[in-house]
């Protein structure tokens, strides 16, 4: 009998216990939850997808070895999926090619998707690092690692290689627009070749001061462009005749 | 003087063949335009051939680059190098002419000092240079805006772009005349020496000629031993540093900066250096032409 009772009253302990354990994992893994790399995908993406087509205004500065240019007024036209220019409205700009990637819509068009890697974090700025391999073989991207800040579901930075136009890398920044997933500064880099013409076509001035020699390693660095934008008109539609 | 002077512009201005430097400046300058109205994208391509792969260099693009200031500064580029000959038709004749025609031993009965008729005679032939670099401004410079429009300027050195607001340009247009006219004047003076030893004007008028496009040669030569030695002391080596008010300074990030020239100091060297051959030729000249027999 006494046995009895005490085997009934452990058997009630340890399901209490049980119980108890259970719900604070739970609760635990509940409070905590790390999204998935797909979800976190999906979320930055319905973001994006909010964008139909944009007309921004912004202020585009150059930043590449050989070319010394003034800060050009633009203005940058987007239509989904994947049309975008950029017009300097009153003079000329040297537009890099594969600057239709500024639109960080660009990375998520692969009909046939993406295998995702999740890397983890990064050390410092906390942001998730993911990589997408197209499952598409034909498509031009081979590799894009996207920086994305977990809580807002926006890609900070992007590095794509691509087939065409080699690697480039997208700095973003966001402000105003950060519900559309729009940055307010976009920062990018691309490879450059040296320039040089023969002197015998230029008939250059020599002034006689001495040029410090460019090292090979210079030559061939990343260009810069630099967009800040000012505004953004959203889905008012932008006609196709801007795009040819 | 100012009578004397005006003789000399008139004896100048007469002559049929004076207009043919002016006849033939506008034929050039026509052509050069219409062949870029019509063919420009291809040399623009030629240009920017090594910059297609990380560009994008449409159609459009290439026509905005290929406006009316890009297409002055190639004129100037082709013309400031057969403008010498056109300045030595005149410049070179200044005293053959009169030996060939044995008018010079009559003038100098005239109660003018051998000086001051050099110094006439040097100034005739520097108002028919500038007149004719005004003629080929206006047909370069305003035609070409006619024709091209205008827009930001591109220009294309060997080892890199510069690129400024067209707000930036006509300035260094004025200043690219005005030194254009020093540069000029150190052909009109050579010419004008050689004059003094001739007593044919073709003499003069090719020699002036050989030494510029030798000069010219020697100038644009990448030895390194010339660049120290032969090729700071040529004056056509400093003859192109109107380009200098086309190259721009720029910060850090390889920004333009707006109304800065790269290398001014250097520029107004190479103008004290043309002004300096002038004045050594002119010398040179009166010098000559002052213990001079003149027999004819």
């Amino acid at each position: 009998m006494v046995h009895g009772f005490f085997f009934i009253t452990g058997k009630r302990l340890f399901n209490s216990i049980f119980v108890m354990a259970l719900s604070l994992f739970l609760s635990r893994a509940g409070a905590g939850q790390t999204p998935t790399a797909d979800s976190l995908i999906s979320r930055v993406k319905a973001k994006l997808d909010k964008v139909n087509d944009y007309e921004a205004k912004g202020k585009m500065r150059t930043n590449v070895i050989f070319i010394k240019a003034p800060i050009a007024n633009v203005k940058v036209f987007y239509k989904k999926p994947n049309k975008l220019r950029i017009n300097n409205e009153g003079g000329i700009s040297f537009i890099p090619k594969g600057s239709v990637n500024i639109n960080l819509g660009n990375i998520f068009i692969n009909t046939k998707g993406f295998d995702i890697i999740d890397l983890g974090k990064e050390n410092g700025t906390n942001l998730r690092i993911i990589k997408l391999l197209p499952k598409d073989e034909n498509a031009d991207m081979v590799l894009s690692t996207l920086y994305i800040d977990e809580t807002q579901a926006l890609i900070k930075k992007a590095r794509t290689t691509t087939k065409e136009n080699g690697t480039y890398e997208l700095e973003m920044t966001y402000g105003k627009y950060v519900d559309f997933g729009l940055a307010d500064k976009v920062i990018f880099s691309f490879n450059t070749r040296d320039y040089k013409l023969p002197k015998g076509i230029t008939f250059d001035y020599d002034d006689g001061s001495k040029k410090a020699e460019i090292p090979d390693t210079l030559k061939n660095r990343k260009g810069k462009v630099e967009i800040s934008y000012s505004g953004y008109t959203i889905n008012k539609g932008v006609p196709d005749s801007v795009f040819q | 003087m100012w009578k004397l002077l005006k003789i000399e512009l008139f004896k100048i201005f007469k002559r049929p063949r004076t207009y043919i430097a002016f006849g033939a400046i506008a034929a050039i300058v026509f052509l050069i335009q219409v062949a870029l109205r019509f063919d420009g994208k291809a040399y623009i391509d030629l240009l920017l051939n090594n910059l297609k792969d990380s560009f994008e260099l449409s159609d459009e693009f290439k026509m905005r680059i290929l406006n009316g200031y890009l297409i002055c500064f190639l004129i100037l580029n082709t013309l400031l190098i057969q403008m010498p000959l056109l300045v030595a038709l005149i410049s070179g004749d200044a005293i053959a002419g009169e030996a060939n025609m044995g008018t010079l031993r009559l003038s100098m009965t005239k109660p003018v000092s051998r000086t001051q008729y050099m110094l006439i005679k040097f100034t005739a032939s520097v108002v028919y240079t500038l007149a004719l670099l005004l003629w080929m401004a206006a047909l370069a410079l305003f035609g070409s805006m006619l024709i091209f429009g205008t827009n930001d300027m591109v220009v294309l050195r060997s080892g890199g772009i510069e690129e400024m607001k067209s707000f930036d340009v006509l300035w260094r247009y004025f200043a690219a005349f005005g030194y254009a006219a020093v540069a000029l004047t150190t052909v009109s003076a050579l010419a004008f020496l050689l004059s003094v030893f001739a007593e044919n004007s073709i003499g003069p008028i090719i020699a002036t000629m050989s030494i510029v496009i030798v000069f010219t040669i020697l100038s644009e030569m990448n030895i390194p031993i010339y660049d120290q030695t032969i090729k700071p002391y040529l004056f056509t080596t400093h003859m192109v540093a109107w380009k200098g008010f086309f190259y721009v300074k720029a910060d850090a990030e390889g920004t333009t900066i707006n109304g800065s020239i790269e290398n001014l100091p250097a520029v107004m060297r190479s103008m004290g250096i043309l002004v300096l051959y002038t004045i050594g030729f002119l010398s040179t000249a009166i010098w000559v032409f002052r213990r001079k027999d003149i027999l004819s």
